[in-house]
């Protein structure tokens, strides 16, 4: 215990550092802001997600600027506070909550074996309570704040512990608390999908120190990129829910972790049949419903861009599910259950990017397409490679979030989300996509190797393997399911 | 005194109490076990990952029966517990020593 304190001393000691090499360059762009009024004259407003504020602008001028400006809609018109979009975004916050806790938890915890279960629905539940705090303390900050001379990559400090947000400071329509904890419930869900990756097998004060770490350095700069002002929201990179910065991101911090880790014990040879499916199909059914807030909630607003995020989302989902079931039946001979829910969450995976920006039609290939190429990932690619991710975190979040990505750049209807795709004579979009895709592979790969060999020095991040074997639940929590 | 024990597929374990009970015999121990015999085991598959599964859940019914009632209580099990399927199980018959009623103290034929 007393190494762990001593290693959290180290952590805050290291927060604390990163707060203080901050303050200069928050002093030099006070300086910078004097001379741009604009920016200094745009309150809170201009922090919401980049892609979505310029959705919305998209939608209200009928003939779409090239890249239009948030700032300059917002100094038009001070944005005023809207019920219903208030109403629509505390709801969604609710249900993106539900997605982790019990949602994944539940998906996961019926997906191990039965000595394992415990510690898999713990390990939702303390990210949750971790990442919480992470994002109250800094992440959220780094993600949504000007970060001044670095923007494009790392936003500021400026909302260290929730500074300046009061009751009544506005994010676009809504309360900026209630966007805050909105983005939280992302935050949250990010870093919990990759637990799937290495399940059965990672150290528990392993896994408090790598979330922390994680959700700092790897999710809040990739969250900033995207939605926060960062290069790739510049770029024109379509990411309408958040499949790069939340399932490409996790899937591939997954894979990292699962060959970092290495195979289980009996990997390949012991049966690893889940304990009970039944908690599964409840857990992804959750995660279904939760994701209407995911992804409609991501219009920020209660409107008809969050209406048609909703029906892309049940469309997709139900045909990536029946593409797994229908492939599965033809390969394996029997269409299961825990195909057809595999399927859902594929389906759920590669529409969020997509949700704003296409219709239903373009959702229905791109559920075909998530449903047969995550089957193939989880199945065969899997086997051929041979990694051990234990719960297909990359196979379903990685895989899905790609075909999802790219093919927003394919589906893409300018009359629904403001941006023409390839079928729409603009191929480029795909480019932008591919680029959005590779530089969150990159920065998500990499920073989370890093994080693990940090972990790895620090506390060790793989149980021995007598625990392993007698199981995590009686060794980590001191708990056993009957 | 014989102990009959026999080894079914689950869901013939109404059938079979029910066979029994007709007989007149009153009482029986069931429990859940787990195994193989020429049957063997049989696939699961879940996201393409092949587990073989060797034991395969069974019921096993005990009845201590008096001696002249064994080869009824056993056509009985056989009649009620059969598909003609491979896998509907065993019958063994084992003597029994002594039986006593803990309530009441009496013993063998009496006590069951």
């Amino acid at each position: 215990m007393t190494t762990l304190a001593k290693y959290l001393f180290g952590v805050v000691a290291a927060l604390a550092l990163l707060a203080l090499t901050h303050v200069d360059p928050a002093v030099a762009r006070d300086a910078a802001q004097a001379a741009n009024a604009p920016i200094v004259s745009a309150p809170i407003a201009s922090a919401p997600v980049a892609a979505v504020a310029e959705f919305q602008v998209a939608q209200a001028e009928e003939p779409p600027a090239e890249e239009p400006n948030a700032t300059e809609g917002e100094d038009e018109a001070p944005p005023k506070l809207d019920t219903g979009d208030t109403a629509w975004m505390l709801t969604s916050t609710a249900l993106v909550l539900m997605m982790t806790i019990p949602g994944l938890a539940l998906f996961y915890g019926g997906m191990v074996r039965k000595k394992n279960v415990l510690a898999t629905v713990m390990q939702s539940f303390a990210v949750t309570c971790i990442v919480t705090i992470v994002w109250m303390v800094i992440s959220y900050s780094l993600a949504f704040k000007d970060g001044g001379a670095m923007n494009a990559y790392i936003g500021g400090l400026d909302a260290f512990l929730l500074h300046g947000m009061g009751s009544d400071t506005l994010s676009g329509t809504i309360p900026e608390s209630v966007f805050m904890t909105f983005q939280m419930t992302f935050a949250i869900i990010t870093p919990a999908l990759i637990c799937g990756a290495f399940a059965d097998r990672m150290k528990f004060s392993a896994l408090v120190i790598f979330m922390v770490l994680w959700s700092i350095f790897i999710y809040a700069p990739i969250a900033h990129w995207v939605w926060g002002g960062g290069f790739l929201g510049g770029l024109g990179v379509l990411d309408f829910a958040g499949g790069t910065v939340v399932h490409i991101n996790a899937g591939i911090a997954g894979l990292v972790c699962a060959l970092f880790l290495g195979k289980r014990v009996g990997y390949g040879t012991e049966n690893m049949a889940p304990y009970n499916l039944v908690y599964a199909v409840i857990g992804a059914s959750l995660l279904w419903v939760g994701w209407f807030g995911f992804n409609a909630g991501s219009a920020v607003a209660s409107n008809g861009a969050a209406g048609m995020a909703m029906a892309v989302t049940q469309i997709a989902t139900a045909m990536a599910a029946l593409a797994w079931m229908f492939i599965e039946w033809i390969v394996h001979k029997k269409p299961s259950v825990l195909g057809i829910i595999s399927g859902a969450v594929a389906g759920l995976v590669a529409i969020t990017p997509a949700s704003g920006f296409v219709d239903p039609v373009g959702a229905l290939w791109i559920g075909a397409a998530a449903g047969l190429g995550c089957f193939f990932a989880a199945t065969t690619v899997k086997k051929a490679i041979g990694y051990d991710d234990s719960l297909d975190a990359f196979g379903v979040h990685a895989v899905g979030g790609i075909i999802g990505a790219i093919l927003t750049g394919v589906f893409a209807v300018e009359a629904i989300g403001g941006h023409p795709g390839l079928l729409e004579g603009n191929p480029g979009q795909v480019w932008t996509q591919v680029v959005g895709v590779a530089a969150t592979i990159v920065w998500s790969g990499l920073g989370t190797f890093v994080i693990l060999i940090i972990t790895n020095i620090l506390v060790g991040v793989r149980v021995s393997q007598a625990v392993e074997i007698e199981g995590l639940d009686i060794n980590l929590h001191g708990e056993v399911v009957q | 005194m014989k102990l009959v024990m026999a080894i079914i597929k689950p869901f013939k374990l109404d059938e079979v109490r029910q066979a029994l009970t007709e007989l007149g015999l009153q009482g029986m121990t069931v429990t859940e076990v787990k195994g193989y015999g020429r049957q063997k085991g049989h696939t699961e598959i879940y996201r393409g990952a092949e587990y073989a599964v060797n034991f395969l859940p069974k019921i096993k019914i005990e009845v201590v029966v008096p001696a002249k009632m064994v080869d009824k209580a056993v056509d009985a099990i056989v009649a009620a517990a059969k598909t003609g399927q491979i896998g509907d199980g065993k019958i063994f018959v084992v003597p029994v020593e002594q039986t006593v009623r803990i309530r009441t103290g009496e013993t063998n034929e009496s006590a069951l």
